[in-house]
């Protein structure tokens, strides 16, 4: 891979493209691994669904896009983030002025944090138009005035004048959104942006996202630790866990044919409102981990139901499945594959993992 | 409209607060008087005074009233500016007051502003990279400062700038009249040593506060945005970070002016400072009651006006 780009020649046909991607933060308990050799990429016009659990390194890896990650962040320096074929690392500081914020923007995920309190939501939208698209203070308030609409807001030349905290969670969010697209950008990371907000308006928010990127054309990542939001919202999904990703497919390939027992795993644990109420809600067993110093062998086999000797001592590397060039996982004995049945039917013979997790019939995935 | 009201109810709230706790500072300067072990007079009476003297004056003093009476008497006199006549200059304490006052304000105001002028920009770029080359170079002077006593800083710059390098006079006050130049060059090392001391306070406290700004989440989403560093640190993040600055600066701002006496002693500074030194060692009791009601009064009514400030450092303590 790394030659077609090393050569010069030929431009990267995606819009975002990461490479090895590590950061690890140094922290007074040692470096937590939180971002730890993460591959992917976005298309024009196409949405990826990063999926994890809590801590799994979502966030880290959109701060590390934006350029905004915290003074105790390592970034290796073989990481490279590139953004229409242009390395971030040896980007000019020109190119960088109007990158940031203009060509690649962010949502954050609690609206009632990401707006600055002492700004009105005039001057924090028509700044974004001023300093970017080098607008005089008129067409920037017009033009702010348009993007609320767009957004869905009422009456925003009366919002413009008001404070975040005169705004609903909904309406705040969507003016983060209107910030973002303010400089119709090539590329939109959403960091779980519905979390924060009421079940009614999340599907709003989703939609309104899906729809300025079907009008603008931008990429988009969406990250979420809710499978069932990605999977109306995503052509693509990566999951991750541990700071890497375990398992990346398109949508429908990875809905056919779930291989990480992670993914697994977070499938079962979605509640289903059409079963029966006395389906049994399964939760992962155990914590996702805060990784310092880890042992060898696959992070996830303290947890895992699959988990055998060889996962202790040998690191998956993520590869593609035999069956699909778009599907690939991290993973030694994947589910519905006879590697991995063979592997659970001699964990449940054990009664227990390599790991020491006790096995039993409901432990399969 | 209705959030107009709810602001003007506060700020007539936080009025009235202010009137009620400037009474209790007069009762504590007015009671300040009475405690005061012995009697009064007998500071003022030349030794071996006779008995139809002390009558005399204290009938003068009202010093048989009730106590209540004479409050409300004094009261009434401070009120319209009257707190009495030095014991030992006969002069009214207020025009005493009134003299050494402007030179003090100037004193506290200049070094104040110096401060701020100087430690903002420090501080916000300390705040900006925190461990970074500035950050490290700041911590190290502070430390460095703080270490060092007042009067010792003041001595420092009289030998550095005024003995070795010639550039400003020893001591001594020169009003405005006598040249603008000559005036700032004889406050320029008082101001220096007060602000100082200032400076390093300030300069921490708002690089402290402007590290943990700057990890929240809109000062992220601020800089996502790819506005220049100084829009995001200005703009976005200076405001939110200096709830703690102007606190420190109203109460530092409040002690400048109650008298900065060591460094007016050391400059020889015609000030409040010196002032109140010289009323106490000789016993001018109704002196260092004038001076006690300026600085409390100085004091609670600079609180306010950091109270009041708040709205317009955050909008969202407009709605309370
Ligand atoms: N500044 C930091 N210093 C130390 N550790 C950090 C820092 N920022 C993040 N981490 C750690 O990095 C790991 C990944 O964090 P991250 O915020 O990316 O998780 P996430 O997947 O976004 O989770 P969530 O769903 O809760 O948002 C966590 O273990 C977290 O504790
Ligand atoms: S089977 Fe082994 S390699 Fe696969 S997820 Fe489980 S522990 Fe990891
Ligand atoms: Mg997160």
């Amino acid at each position: 891979m790394s030659t077609l780009f090393a050569n010069g020649t030929r431009t990267s046909p995606s819009l975002l493209d990461i490479r090895d991607l590590r950061v690890w933060f140094d922290t007074p308990r040692g470096l937590v691994r939180a971002v730890d050799g993460v591959d992917l990429s976005v298309r024009p016009g196409r949405t990826l669904g990063v999926v994890g659990e809590s801590g799994s390194g979502k966030s880290v890896l959109a701060r590390a896009v934006m350029n905004i990650l915290a003074p105790n962040a390592l970034t290796f320096p073989d990481s490279r983030i590139s953004v229409d074929g242009q390395d971030l690392r040896t980007i000019s500081k020109d190119q960088a002025r109007h990158l940031w914020g203009s060509q690649v923007s962010m949502v954050f995920q609690d609206p009632m944090t990401s707006l600055t309190p002492v700004l009105t939501i005039g001057r924090q939208l028509t700044e974004v138009l001023r300093h970017h698209l080098g607008m005089d203070r008129a067409a920037a308030r017009r033009r702010a005035e348009d993007l609320l609409r767009q957004v869905g807001i009422p009456e925003p030349a009366k919002r413009l004048r008001q404070y975040p905290h005169n705004l609903s969670g909904g309406m705040r969010q969507r003016v983060t959104i209107a910030l973002a697209v303010s400089c119709d950008p090539r590329l939109l990371i959403a960091d779980e942006p519905t979390t924060a907000l009421d079940v009614t308006v999340q599907q709003q928010i989703l939609e309104l996202l899906d729809q300025l990127r079907a009008e603008n054309g931008m990429g988009m990542i969406l990250i979420t630790h809710d499978l069932g939001v990605v999977a109306g919202h995503a052509d693509e999904i990566a999951v991750m866990y541990g700071g890497r990703i375990v398992e990346r497919a398109p949508t429908r390939v990875l809905f056919g044919a779930m291989r990480h027992p992670y993914t697994r795993a977070l499938v079962r644990s979605i509640p289903r409102i059409a079963e029966p109420s006395h389906t049994r809600l399964h939760a992962i067993p155990g914590r996702p981990p805060v990784i310092i110093d880890p042992p060898p062998g696959c992070r996830f086999a303290p947890r895992c139901p699959n988990a055998r000797p060889r996962c202790l001592s040998e690191d998956p590397a993520l590869r593609r499945t035999g069956d699909d060039d778009t599907h690939s996982h991290a993973c030694f004995f994947p589910v519905g594959t006879p590697e991995g049945e063979a592997a659970f039917a001699a964990n449940l013979r054990d009664g227990r993992t390599a790991a020491g997790l006790t096995v039993t019939e409901g432990s399969r995935l | 409209m209705y959030r107009m009201n709810a602001t003007a109810l506060a700020v007539l709230r936080r009025l009235a607060k202010l009137v009620l706790v400037l009474f209790l500072v007069s009762v504590a300067a007015f009671l300040l008087l009475e405690l005061i072990p012995g009697d009064p007079l007998d500071t003022l009476l030349p030794e071996g005074a006779t008995a139809e003297t002390r009558a005399q004056l204290e009938e003068l003093y009202g010093l048989n009233d009730p106590m209540v009476a004479r409050y409300l008497h004094w009261l009434g006199g401070a009120l319209q500016g009257d707190l009495g006549r030095s014991f030992q200059t006969q002069l009214p304490v207020t025009q005493a007051i009134l003299e050494r006052v402007p030179v003090t304000v100037e004193l506290a105001a200049l070094s104040t502003l110096l401060a701020l002028v100087v430690a903002v920009p420090f501080g916000v770029y300390a705040g900006y990279r925190p461990g970074g080359v500035l950050d490290r170079v700041v911590t190290f002077l502070v430390s460095l400062t703080l270490s060092v006593p007042n009067f010792l800083m003041g001595i420092l710059l009289i030998f550095v700038c005024a003995v070795t390098l010639g550039l400003f006079p020893v001591s001594g006050w020169v009003p405005w009249e006598e040249g603008a130049g000559e005036h700032l060059r004889s406050v320029a090392l008082p101001v220096l040593t007060l602000a100082s001391a200032e400076i390093v306070v300030f300069v921490r406290l708002l690089r402290n506060d402007m590290v943990a700004t700057l990890q929240q989440d809109f000062a992220l989403a601020a800089r996502a945005r790819g506005l220049p560093t100084a829009w995001v640190l200005f703009g976005h993040a200076l405001r939110p970070s200096s709830f703690s600055l102007v606190t420190v600066l109203g109460v530092s701002l409040a002690r400048l002016i109650g008298g900065t006496v060591i460094v007016e002693n050391l400059f020889a500074l015609p000030g409040v400072g010196t002032l109140v030194i010289n009323a106490i060692s000789s016993r001018d009791y109704l002196m260092v009651q004038g001076i006690v009601l300026l600085v409390a009064t100085v004091y609670v009514v600079l609180n306010t006006a950091v109270d009041l400030s708040y709205p317009l450092l955050d909008p969202r303590v407009r709605k309370s």
